[in-house]
């Protein structure tokens, strides 16, 4: 008689899995990838590769000697948070530099917690704001971007502050916001921010490559839609309510919106599974936080750019937001 | 037919996998021995009422019910008692069990064998009530809790709606899609005898999309016959668990069971379709429960059937008809894929609860890796008691019972959406079953 496997119900499964779901992110990143390229040329390929390269190998190294566990590096998730530290950084950093992060965001702050899903804060802001700490001056000078098909090269690309670094100066030495946007028209438009054509980080510069990978992930049913939305209506209406009051000291909505990192964090870090809340509830609580933060640290706070600082504050949050909006309940009627 | 509905909260959609719907109930024929286990109802088991050696006819009473949630056993052949002894039954112990040989096919008298169908409804409802009882039925879809006592209505509260699961949620099972097609009027004069025992004036016949060519036979013999009025079909979205009590209230009303009480707060009463088949030919045909429709199917069964079998029959014989075991049988599961059992032998018995007999391929019963949670909340979402079951699964490890009675564990339905849907393939519901019994046990031993 043959004997059977015993297992409890059910004993069916769907066809999610973890690994799928990492490189569903990392196909949602080629867009950015392909506009940071095409941008920044070698240099783009040069940070994704060795932060990708660093952050695996750290990975590997610490389950090998230090967990001893089974090795984890396949399932994607180092190599994701490989991309997206690449993506948060200038194209022009060096590449030891780019070590360090890679190892403090996933030495530090995954590994060290125990490993994929038990982290509380986002291993690649972790490793960006480590950097930003340590390197303040390589990670706020952005070469400016241009077609490796143009004549020049990066290296002989001028190199300056963002848009958002502008207006952050400007406004410190006492410009008024047309002053500073009259200043700025000479070499960028609105219209630069959607095709990429503008200095930031690799990832952060095109928002039309962006909205593709948040379609992308939304369909998918990777990230919900509701996160991205909140964190981008709350800066508009935080920012619209000090523009409406001071438009001469306040930058437009639009402004803040289009520049820096907010779209890409909004996508692709805020969406990140494991230090994000679990009910849609909890997320746009989440999200409205992220949203103001990012405000008030453009507006009030040292940095000219906020999302990295806002997002690691709000994961800070999550327990507390899991703990207090719980999914409703079947068969509670009031 | 009224526009579509569903439940709303939570969810999954498995692959549905109904090879055997097309495939007309086999009356199975009747084998030399027949293994009837005492319990096979939710609660006590019967007691025996008969010995070695004794001579008994189908349809005579072996085994009576012990206790209020309790039913009363029937001898599905007419032989000789060769002895009453264990059996390692569907759920893996050693239960006590009448072994009959059969000898010819001799029936108790005043049982209508017939296929006349009989309209009128003579009986009362108390009689049909405790015929009900007498006759052994209990809910067919698995779950197999005694039918008398759902249409025992508490004389405080009043039934408006019978609903008849014929949502046939589990992927693979097709037994309650055939009897609908093949014995549909049967099936709806048992409507009408279930709706008269607990004086509702409204049926509906819940029913997936998927079963649409059974929804439309259904709809067009009630529009047919005045005697029918009363009866409504309500197609549901294909959505598992959609055939859950609670989900299908839900869905076809869109009252909601408060958490910890009955469907009758909600003026409900659910019955499975086998069950009302069973009903009709119980209180219609005198005819106890002893035989019911069994699919058996699998991804590698050559023929998956439906087989109208005698209870008692071994699940061997029927795997042996619909093609043999396929070589590359993993795990065999009494009931559907989402909330049956797996059984380690093919010689377990058919009994009043088991709808299906599924054998599942290696390809398809792999165990996957665990890996660490990722938080995703896909569970959460996927729940539909709202609950947190990645919480309940840790809480319920590390021996929290507090914890899990404070995040509600006892309105889990164990429907296992949670685990179909993580990513991480952690045995979520494995966990939270442990974690229930306990912290049950717990609120149990405090009263």
């Amino acid at each position: 008689m043959n004997q059977f496997t015993i297992s409890g119900s059910p004993h069916v499964h769907g066809d999610e899995s973890v690994k799928k779901i990492m490189y569903t992110v990392i196909i949602a990143l080629i867009p950015a990838l392909l506009v940071s390229i095409y941008f920044f040329g070698w240099d783009a390929i040069r940070i994704t590769l060795v932060s990708v390269a660093a952050c695996v190998l750290c990975e590997w190294l610490i389950q090998k000697f230090l967990i001893k566990g089974d090795c984890t590096i396949c399932d994607g998730s180092a190599a994701l948070t490989g991309i997206l530290l690449a993506f948060n950084v200038p194209a022009n950093l060096p590449s030891w530099m780019l070590v360090i992060g890679a190892f403090v965001a996933i030495g530090v702050a995954k590994m060290s917690f125990g490993g994929l899903g038990k982290n509380p804060f986002n291993p690649a802001l972790v490793g960006r704001v480590f950097m930003l700490i340590s390197f303040p001056e390589a990670m706020t000078t952005w070469p400016k971007a241009h077609a490796i098909f143009a004549e020049k090269t990066v290296t002989d690309a001028i190199t300056g502050p963002t848009t958002l670094g502008v207006m952050k100066e400007g406004l410190g030495a006492g410009k008024t916001t047309e002053e500073i946007m009259n200043q700025l028209a000479e070499n960028y438009t609105y219209i630069d921010s959607l095709f990429g054509n503008r200095g930031g980080s690799l990832g952060e510069m095109c928002v039309i490559a962006i909205i593709i990978g948040a379609i992308f992930l939304i369909w998918r049913k990777v990230i919900d839609w509701q996160t991205p939305v909140t964190i981008t209506a709350t800066v508009f209406c935080f920012a619209g309510l000090f523009y409406l009051i001071d438009p001469m000291h306040y930058a437009h909505p639009l402004f803040h919106i289009l520049n820096g990192g907010l779209l890409f964090g909004a996508v692709f870090m805020a969406t990140d599974m494991v230090t994000s809340p679990m009910t849609i509830p909890g997320k746009i609580v989440f999200a409205l936080g992220i949203g103001l933060l990012t405000i008030i640290i453009r507006l009030w706070g040292a940095y000219p750019e906020g999302m990295s600082f806002a997002i690691l504050i709000m994961n800070a949050f999550v327990p507390l937001i899991n703990k207090g909006f719980k999914p409703k309940r079947f068969g509670v009627i009031k | 037919m009224n526009p579509i509905k569903t439940f709303n909260k939570g969810g999954v959609h498995p692959e549905e996998n109904k090879l055997s719907k097309d495939s007309p109930i086999v009356v199975f024929p009747i084998p030399e021995h027949v293994i009837i286990p005492m319990g096979q109802c939710l609660g006590a088991p019967a007691e025996p009422i008969v010995q070695k050696g004794n001579k008994v006819k189908a349809g005579q009473l072996i085994g009576t019910a012990k206790g209020f949630i309790s039913a009363n056993v029937h001898s599905s052949v007419s032989g000789t008692v060769n002895k009453i002894d264990l059996v390692m039954d569907h759920t893996g112990y050693r239960k006590q069990a009448v072994f009959i040989d059969v000898e010819g096919d001799e029936w108790v008298d005043g049982v209508d064998n017939s296929d006349t169908l009989v309209k009128e409804i003579k009986l009362t409802r108390e009689e049909i009530i405790a015929r009900v009882k007498d006759f052994g039925i209990v809910g067919m879809g698995g779950a197999t809790f005694p039918t008398n006592v759902k249409l025992s209505i508490p004389p405080d509260k009043k039934a408006e709606y019978v609903i008849i699961n014929a949502a046939e949620c589990e992927p693979y099972l097709t037994c309650d899609n055939r009897l609908l097609l093949e014995k549909t009027k049967e099936f709806l004069v048992g409507v009408k005898v279930v709706m008269k025992a607990v004086d509702a004036p409204k049926g509906i016949i819940g029913i997936e999309r998927n079963k649409m060519s059974a929804a439309n036979l259904l709809d067009k013999t009630i529009k047919e016959d005045p005697y029918f009025a009363g009866i409504e079909v309500q197609p549901l979205v294909t959505k598992y668990p959609q055939g859950g009590e609670k989900q299908i209230i839900k869905a076809v009303t869109g009252r909601e069971v408060p958490s910890g009480k009955l469907p009758i707060e909600t003026g409900c009463v659910v019955i499975n379709v086998a069950s009302t088949y069973a009903i009709y030919e119980a209180v219609q045909k005198n005819k106890p429960l002893v035989s019911r429709i069994v699919t058996v199917t699998g991804k590698s069964v050559k023929k998956p059937s439906n087989f109208l079998t005698r209870i008692g029959t071994s699940a061997d014989l029927l795997i042996e008809a619909a093609g043999g075991l396929p070589e590359d049988t993993a795990n065999i599961i009494n009931g559907g894929p989402m909330m049956g059992k797996s059984v380690s032998q093919t010689d377990f018995p058919v009994i009043k609860g088991t709808s299906g007999i599924l054998l599942m391929s290696v390809a398809e019963a792999q165990p996957r890796k665990v890996s660490n949670c990722i938080r995703c909340g896909k569970c959460v979402q996927a729940c539909p008691m709202g609950l947190e079951p990645y919480y309940l699964n840790k809480a319920s490890k590390l021996n929290m019972f507090d914890e899990t009675e404070s995040h509600h564990i006892m309105d889990c339905i164990e429907c296992g959406s949670c685990e179909f849907t993580c990513p991480a393939n952690i045995p979520l519901l494995d966990y939270i079953r442990f974690g229930k019994a306990k912290t049950g046990a717990i609120i149990r031993a405090r009263k």
